[in-house]
């Protein structure tokens, strides 16, 4: 039992009383309490990486959000657009059909115009021919002369007035 | 600025009051000095006894001779067989005294007979401390784990959020970095050894303890343990590089492998006597400034004398974590060097 010679009752006590320790809290302790860590560090990893999977799903999201917003404003536009050009060519084929339909008008009128004053003009000559037989006739009536020579003499007049 | 000039004046002081206790304390002991008491007190025999394994449990010292247990003695020879009886058969009215051919010698027990040869497996002082440990070390983690499956993958609560820190220690900061990835297999044999050790190291800082770890019996029996879990998982690069050195020249390798071979005995010898050798230090310091109140037989000396033991006591209480600590490392260093693949 000296300071630095070992002794042997003790060291088979000791042997003894290690391998108890070994064995009950390698058995009873430690494995329980190395799984209950094992188990707490796998829910705080997956809680974590459940957090990070939610985080880029919401980014994801609003991404999504952003792009259909951007997708309806551009569709908007396009229609906005269409429907001006639509209404453009409208107006511009309906310009085309008035001024069509002005000029057409127009072209008929004048076509009457120029009827009316053909027959006017045919009228007013007959009118002028029939007066001047009045007044030859009356001329004559009084001179009871050459009525031949006269009426010739008169639509030669009258000829003369419808060259103009 | 005040406590700038306020520093050197108390240091001063101090320097004073030291001075005057000196002066009385060479006052007394001149003066107890002559008395010529029943018995010398001696400090080194007092510091050797305490920090040496007994047969009986020294507690306190009373009138009565109270304060010590008894503890079985368990012997055997091929003479007598096994002989058990308790170490107080050793004293009547606290003399000591032969029993049954049995005397308590110098070394142990030894036999009135020259020629028996006594085989001394008492349950003694560093045993008994040592079941109390176990006892305390099983009850202390039984309730540990009952709390990890109480908590299951939750926070941990009471005695198992204070124990969890130092589990988590020697898991991730000793086994796992210093072992690698064949980490789990040791991590259970290491968490034993480092509590095993340290909760030896706190019961013998107690008052009336016994000085379980500062054993160089107990220190052996662990180192052996580390030795047997090294080299009993050592693979083959670890014994071809003990006797078989690769990378160098053919006659140099003849000269390493006994070098490497005594090395396999160093290793569990050094973790032995480094153990062995702090603890039983930090004993017998506190134990010689405790002593020097007795030597010099005065009041005044405990102040200073307690004052420096409460510092070494704290300063033996950070050696109980560092000492648990640089065994459980040093094992699992040797372990690691056994069981590492190399490419």
């Amino acid at each position: 039992m000296g300071l630095v010679t070992p002794s042997l009752g003790l060291i088979f006590w000791q042997v003894v009383i290690f391998l108890i320790t070994l064995f009950v809290l390698g058995k009873y302790a430690w494995k329980p309490i190395m799984a209950g860590l094992r188990e707490r560090e796998e829910n705080i990893s997956n809680a974590l990486l459940a957090a990070d999977k939610a985080r880029k799903d919401m980014a994801q999201l609003k991404a999504d959000n952003e792009s259909l917003i951007q997708e309806a404003r551009r569709e908007r536009e396009k229609i906005l657009a269409d429907a001006q050009q639509v209404a453009k060519a409208i107006k511009e084929s309906a310009k085309e059909e008035a001024k069509r339909e002005a000029g057409r008008l127009v072209e008929e009128a004048r076509a009457a115009i120029q009827a009316e004053k053909s027959a006017a003009l045919v009228e007013v000559k007959n009118q002028v021919a029939a007066f001047s037989l009045d007044i030859a006739e009356k001329v004559i009536r009084k001179n009871l002369a050459d009525d031949k020579e006269q009426t010739a003499l008169i639509e030669g007049y009258v000829k003369d007035l419808n060259l103009n | 600025m005040a406590t700038q000039a306020t520093k050197p004046r108390l240091f001063r002081r101090l320097a004073l009051v030291l001075i005057l206790l000196m002066s009385s304390v060479q006052a007394t002991y001149a003066s107890g000095g002559g008395e010529g008491g029943k018995e010398e007190f001696n400090p080194g025999k007092l510091a050797i006894e305490h920090v040496m394994d007994a047969y009986e449990w020294h507690l306190y010292d009373s009138e009565n001779f109270g304060g010590v247990i008894y503890l079985p003695i368990i012997v055997y020879s091929k003479e007598r067989g096994v002989d058990v009886f308790m170490s107080s058969k050793f004293f009547e009215h606290h003399h000591p005294v032969n029993y049954n051919g049995l005397k308590l010698g110098e070394h142990g027990i030894e036999a009135l007979n020259p020629n028996e040869k006594i085989y001394d497996f008492s349950i003694t002082k560093t045993v008994a401390s040592s079941i109390v440990s176990c006892v305390l070390l099983i009850a202390l983690f039984l309730s540990v784990a009952k709390g990890y499956a109480k908590n299951r993958g939750r926070a941990p609560s009471g005695i198992q959020s204070f124990l969890e820190p130092l589990i988590l220690f020697v898991r991730d900061d000793i086994a796992k970095t210093i072992i690698g990835e064949k980490y789990e297999k040791f991590t259970p044999y290491l968490l034993s050894v480092f509590f095993f050790i340290l909760i030896n190291n706190l019961m013998g800082l107690m008052p009336g303890a016994a000085n379980v770890t500062g054993n160089i019996t107990v220190t052996l029996v662990l180192a052996a343990f580390t030795f047997i879990v090294t080299n009993a998982n050592g693979n083959k690069h670890y014994w071809g590089h003990i006797f078989w050195m690769p990378g160098i020249p053919k006659p140099m390798r003849l000269i390493m492998a006994p070098i490497e071979f005594i090395g396999l005995f160093t290793k569990p010898f050094a973790l032995t006597v480094r153990l062995f050798a702090n603890i039983t230090a930090g004993h017998i310091v506190i134990l010689s400034i405790i002593s020097l109140i007795f030597l010099f037989k005065s009041y005044i000396v405990s102040v200073p004398s307690i004052a420096l033991a409460a510092a070494m006591n704290f300063l033996e209480l950070m050696v109980a974590f560092i000492q648990a600590y640089v065994f459980t490392l040093l094992s699992a260093i040797y372990i690691s060097g056994a069981v590492e693949e190399h490419h």
